[in-house]
């Protein structure tokens, strides 16, 4: 087992340093004097050369990326232009209010969708599991944007039980949380329900039957414990969604997270600022993929003992 | 003379398809929410394609004394703070969508299509080179890595569709190689190979048209995405540019003036949420339809 999961973290590396790679070339490859780009018309020739200088963006490229890993693997991801702060100090500073927000929207996905998963499966084909259907769908269908608009309108502006946008305390993560949630919430009622009903086909679960053991227990003692195994791992796979979409949320509730330094890095074109947050972020998908590897093996002797086999 | 019987009689495989073709057909109709939202995407093409001739009004001309004026029988949803009519601006942003919701998934099917049947049949060291680029284009969240895109191209439609492709084409991948995978074992396949017909022929003669119903039904369901990411990159301000009219900018503008007109930026998005429910559900038709192992 921990043969396992040291091999799978030993992968990880390549990819994370790929990663770094394909993010260089693809923000190095800007047409145009990225820092006169940046100060537009107010700066002077001396001004643009002297902070090229800084930025070493006269060194040729492979040297620059080089340097550039070997400061983020010592957790130094540059300088803002912009802020004139290092990346890493605004990054970690910011990230705390993004997990917060994560962590809610994520807890808001399973009370909605772990329930609604195990109804519909147990209900199968009912007019329950149709409506969860359709309304899980509706969620993946929505654009989140436009979800948080509604929400705005309706409890802050007209009902006005919330507050609009801002960050000063809990009652300002309730909508945040509500919108990002639901939009995965639709994804773990799925899975839920597909891996319940297939659990049910297995023959334990008709020996439990057949012991006179009432349809609840069945379920939960029985038939949900194996049930919850894949969407215990797509919770640490939702990372990836939840974070592409806290950029969006963060934007229109301004929260100060992560998710809003990548678009105020974009539009004041601060490219180690863009750089580090996507860096992180992309970091963060790996490590949750990283977990959600680890756990299925933790919790399903059954890819345990395949990989006891493997190694 | 003799008839030749096999110039009357269409070839065996050709009967095949056909009936293969019908069947895929017959469960398509029989699936009454795939044939809602077939309907209500044909509607909108045409909506789009003739929408000079639908509307009465410019998309583009400002009226500065007609501004966020409410539903009128002239202006059905009203008027935005230029004094569009925001019915002709969504109709307008639909070519948007429907353009940006086909053409990058056609490159990233392509793409992906190639790279994986290469992966899946060659293996080895090509199939881990592939495979190692794929694993880390789907660790990047896909808004991220669309945004950069977009901040290193610019901000412009094409720059739209090449930030999706990017996006999309290493999970089309991961899928045709692993059927590929399945194929390679087939006996048709083996007596390809004993026949001495080249690498280049049966990946692209035999394997292909077998990955064929899982491109469409891949085709149909990343249609819908695309026109998410597009919505969502134009609503951040790094996709569509005003005065264009996409419908993510068309919330975002909209937002603004929420309280004095609500249905500036409510309805554009209820055009969004029509518009990828009914890809949905022509995707979940299809699927069921062409691979009824797929369900569940």
């Amino acid at each position: 087992m921990l043969m396992f999961a040291l091999r799978r973290i030993l992968v990880s590396i390549p990819v994370l340093i790929g990663i770094t790679l394909i993010l260089f070339i693809m923000l190095n490859v800007v047409p145009g004097d990225p820092v006169a780009l940046m100060m537009k018309e107010h700066a002077s020739a001396e001004v643009i050369a002297r902070v090229r200088a800084q930025m070493h963006l006269d060194d040729p490229m492979i040297t620059r990326y080089f340097s550039f890993l070997w400061n983020a693997v010592q957790g130094d991801l540059g300088n803002s232009i912009k802020l004139n702060r290092p990346v890493t100090d605004l990054i970690l500073k910011a990230f705390p209010n993004t997990l917060m927000l994560a962590v809610c929207a994520a807890l808001v996905s399973w009370i909605i969708g772990i329930p609604a998963g195990i109804l519909s499966a147990v209900r199968r084909d009912s007019l329950l599991d149709r409506f969860f259907m359709g309304f899980s769908l509706l969620g993946v269908s929505m654009p989140i944007f436009w979800s948080a608009l509604l929400l705005q309108y309706v409890f802050a502006m007209k009902l006005k039980l919330l507050p609009v946008s801002g960050f000063y305390g809990w009652k300002y993560m309730i909508l945040p949380a509500i919108v990002l949630g639901w939009s995965s919430a639709g994804v773990i009622a799925r899975l839920t329900r597909s891996s319940l009903l297939e659990v049910m086909r297995h023959d334990y679960i008709r020996t439990a039957r057949a012991k006179g053991l009432r349809e609840t227990g069945v379920i939960s003692r029985h038939a949900l414990k194996n049930a919850l195994i894949p969407v215990v791992t797509i919770m640490a796979i939702q990372v990836a969604s939840l974070l592409s979409g806290a950029v969006i949320t963060e934007a229109i509730f301004s929260i100060p997270g992560v998710g809003r330094i990548t678009v105020n890095a974009i539009s004041s074109r601060d490219m180690p600022l863009l750089q580090g947050a996507v860096l992180f972020a992309t970091a963060l998908v790996i490590l949750g993929n990283l977990v959600a590897d680890i756990l299925y093996a933790v919790l399903d002797p059954r890819i345990r003992e395949q990989m006891k086999k493997a190694s | 003379m003799t008839h030749s019987p096999d110039i009357a009689a269409p070839a065996p495989e050709a009967i095949e398809e056909a009936s293969f073709l019908r069947d895929t057909l017959r469960a398509f109709r029989k699936n009454r929410m795939a044939m809602v939202g077939l309907v209500f995407v044909t509607v909108l093409v045409l909506a789009a394609a003739f929408a000079p001739w639908i509307s009465p009004h410019d998309p583009y001309r400002v009226a500065l004394d007609e501004q966020l004026l409410p539903s009128s029988t002239t202006y059905w949803l009203g008027t935005d703070n230029f004094g569009r009519d925001v019915l002709t601006r969504i109709l307008y942003g639909a070519r948007v969508s429907l353009v940006v919701g086909i053409v990058p998934s056609l490159i990233s099917l392509s793409i992906g299509t190639v790279l994986g049947i290469l992966s899946g049949y060659l293996g080895g060291k090509t199939d881990f080179a592939i495979m190692r680029l794929a694993d880390m284009m789907i660790a990047f969240p896909s808004l991220l890595l669309a945004m950069v895109v977009m901040y290193t191209l610019g901000a412009n439609l094409l720059n739209i569709f090449l930030a999706l492709a990017l996006v999309g084409w290493a999970s089309v991948a991961r899928v045709v190689r692993s059927q590929t995978l399945a194929l390679r074992e087939k006996e048709f396949i083996e007596a390809a190979r004993a026949n001495g017909t080249k690498r280049g022929v049966i990946m692209f003669r035999h394997i292909f048209p077998n990955v064929i119903p899982t491109l469409i039904v891949l085709f149909s369901l990343s249609i819908p995405e695309a026109i998410m990411w597009e919505s969502s990159l134009s609503f951040l301000g790094v996709g569509v540019q005003p005065p264009g009219a996409s419908w993510g900018l068309l919330v975002a503008k909209g937002k603004e003036y929420m309280f004095q007109a609500p249905a500036v930026a409510i309805a554009p998005g209820i055009a969004i949420l029509l518009t990828v429910l009914a890809f949905n559900f022509i995707g979940d038709g299809l699927r069921d339809a062409l691979d009824p192992s797929m369900k569940d």
